[in-house]
């Protein structure tokens, strides 16, 4: 079984089959990736640059915006990706 | 085509169970349903939270999911059961769900003078009832006469990957043979929709869909409130699930690949005349995502879950199926089904497909589900709005 996968290939971000342990590193599609930080089972890791800002994709489709630089290797999830859709939060303030 | 076994109703729609249902119309009368469906071995009732000080379309749409239950094929005969100053009345939805040419009786607390005679003619009417249906044998019908619900909760990274998939693998070939499945959930729809949009073959119905998500995310952003506050769930959040679109993105997997025929509003019967794969508008709420499709006919249910569930149904079987094998291994008494053996690369997408297929099958014939074998009946109904 492969350590990640890669859904669709317009993501930059994969998911973990397996937890993966800070510093370990992982190939696939012929392309060595760090993790900056210990990754659980079928949670998310970036394989792209990913500026603050900019959309991430799973299934081919956005799944949030970053809310800070990423790089391949992070973990990511609530952290440093959010939802874009139903903020009220974000109405009330504009 | 594929043939099942069930119980054939005046209707010419087919169950494939046989429940004697003990219908309260509010929650004044949940609890003396209850009492009633104590009495008769086989009976059943549901926990009503609602009925009574509701108004406009939240009173209406209690009224419809009630009527909706005692219609579904899979019940064989209703007694309700109403307080008599309840919003919702007894005779109103006796006389809906009669259309169907099914047994019903009515008992109305009040006017037969407190809880212990209601029990006594409440109990009278339903022991005759048990008596009928307990002659009454499954005959063979065409699987084109099912409705499936396709309903997800405790949702993981798992769901979207393996589960879900394998249920829209089923959920195709029912249709394909001419049967018909919903897809529900529209708060787990936000993020997905344009892809989901794109398969309705009618304009009116696509509007309608869309219309339907978006009143959804208006909810949130009028109440001035981040979505995230109870979507995804904490539950999600551990499992690895970051946001709403990466949840809807995957809960969508359900669907399979079939246009869509319909958008139905919560509740709303599916039609016999025209099958296919529908929308119905229910909350990402599991129960009473449930609820809203077995009140529009659906006779079974098959439930993805990542993080596992205990959920049932009081009148429809719920089938159960994890993409995840740790929850599979961890919740035995729960799940039927592992399709995490997709994950790790020993078995396919169409083979445990096509084992989810034999399951819904065998259950439509008689088989007990592990929700049913523990007597798991979770019901509730969707509020537009609160109790006045």
């Amino acid at each position: 079984m492969n350590a990640v996968i890669h859904i669709n290939e317009k993501d930059n971000l994969v998911t973990c089959l397996r937890p993966i342990a800070k510093g370990e590193t992982i190939e696939f599609e012929g392309k060595h990736y760090t993790a900056s930080a210990d990754i659980p089972k079928f949670h998310k890791m970036a394989v792209a640059e990913i500026k603050k800002g900019e959309h991430c994709y799973k299934y081919g489709e956005v799944i949030g915006a970053a809310t800070t630089d990423l790089h391949p290797g992070d973990y990511v999830h609530v952290h440093n990706l959010e939802s874009t859709r139903g903020r009220g939060d974000k109405h009330t303030k504009e | 085509m594929t043939k099942l076994m069930g119980y054939k109703r005046e209707n010419g729609t087919y169950g494939v169970r046989n429940h004697l249902l003990i219908l309260p119309t509010s929650v004044c009368a949940a609890d003396t349903a209850e009492k009633i469906a104590a009495q008769i071995p086989g009976a059943i009732s549901v926990p009503n939270q609602h009925g009574c000080c509701q108004i406009g379309s939240d009173l209406s749409l209690t009224q419809e999911t009630l009527v909706g239950f005692g219609k579904n094929p899979n019940v064989g005969a209703v007694v309700v059961v109403g307080l008599g100053c309840d919003g919702v009345q007894a005779r109103s939805v006796a006389d809906e769900i009669r259309e169907t040419g099914k047994p019903v009786e009515s008992v109305v607390i009040q006017e037969v003078g407190g809880t212990l005679k209601a029990i006594a003619v409440g109990a009278e009417f339903a022991a005759k009832m048990a008596r009928d249906l307990s002659l009454q044998t499954r005959v063979e019908f065409d699987i084109s006469k099912i409705v499936l619900a396709l309903e997800c909760g405790g949702s993981d990274p798992t769901s979207g990957l393996a589960s879900n998939p394998t249920i829209g693998y089923a959920s195709n070939k029912l249709v394909g043979e001419g049967g018909s499945s919903i897809l529900s959930e529209t708060t787990e729809v936000i993020g997905a929709e344009h892809l989901l949009a794109a398969r309705f073959e009618d304009a009116a119905q696509r509007e309608k869909f869309l219309r339907m998500v978006k009143n959804v995310e208006d909810r949130a952003i009028m109440m001035g409130e981040d979505l995230r506050s109870g979507q995804p769930t904490p539950g999600n959040k551990e499992g690895g699930l970051s946001t709403i679109e990466e949840k809807s993105l995957g809960c969508m997997y359900k669907a399979g690949t079939r246009p869509f025929v319909g958008a139905l509003n919560y509740a709303e019967p599916v039609s016999a005349a025209k099958k296919g794969l529908y929308f119905m508008d229910t909350p990402g709420q599991d129960i009473d995502s449930i609820t809203g499709m077995v009140a529009g006919g659906a006779q079974i249910v098959v439930f993805s879950t990542g993080r596992g569930t205990p959920t049932g149904s009081p009148i429809a079987p719920v089938i159960k199926i994890t993409g995840n094998t740790d929850t599979f291994k961890k919740m035995p008494d729960n799940i039927d089904i592992n399709a995490g053996t997709i994950i790790s690369g020993e078995a396919k997408l169409n083979e445990v497909g096509e084992e989810l297929f034999r399951e819904i099958v065998e259950v439509c014939n008689g088989r007990q589900t592990k929700a049913e074998s523990l007597g798991h009946r979770e019901f509730g109904i969707y509020k537009l709005t609160g109790t006045f």
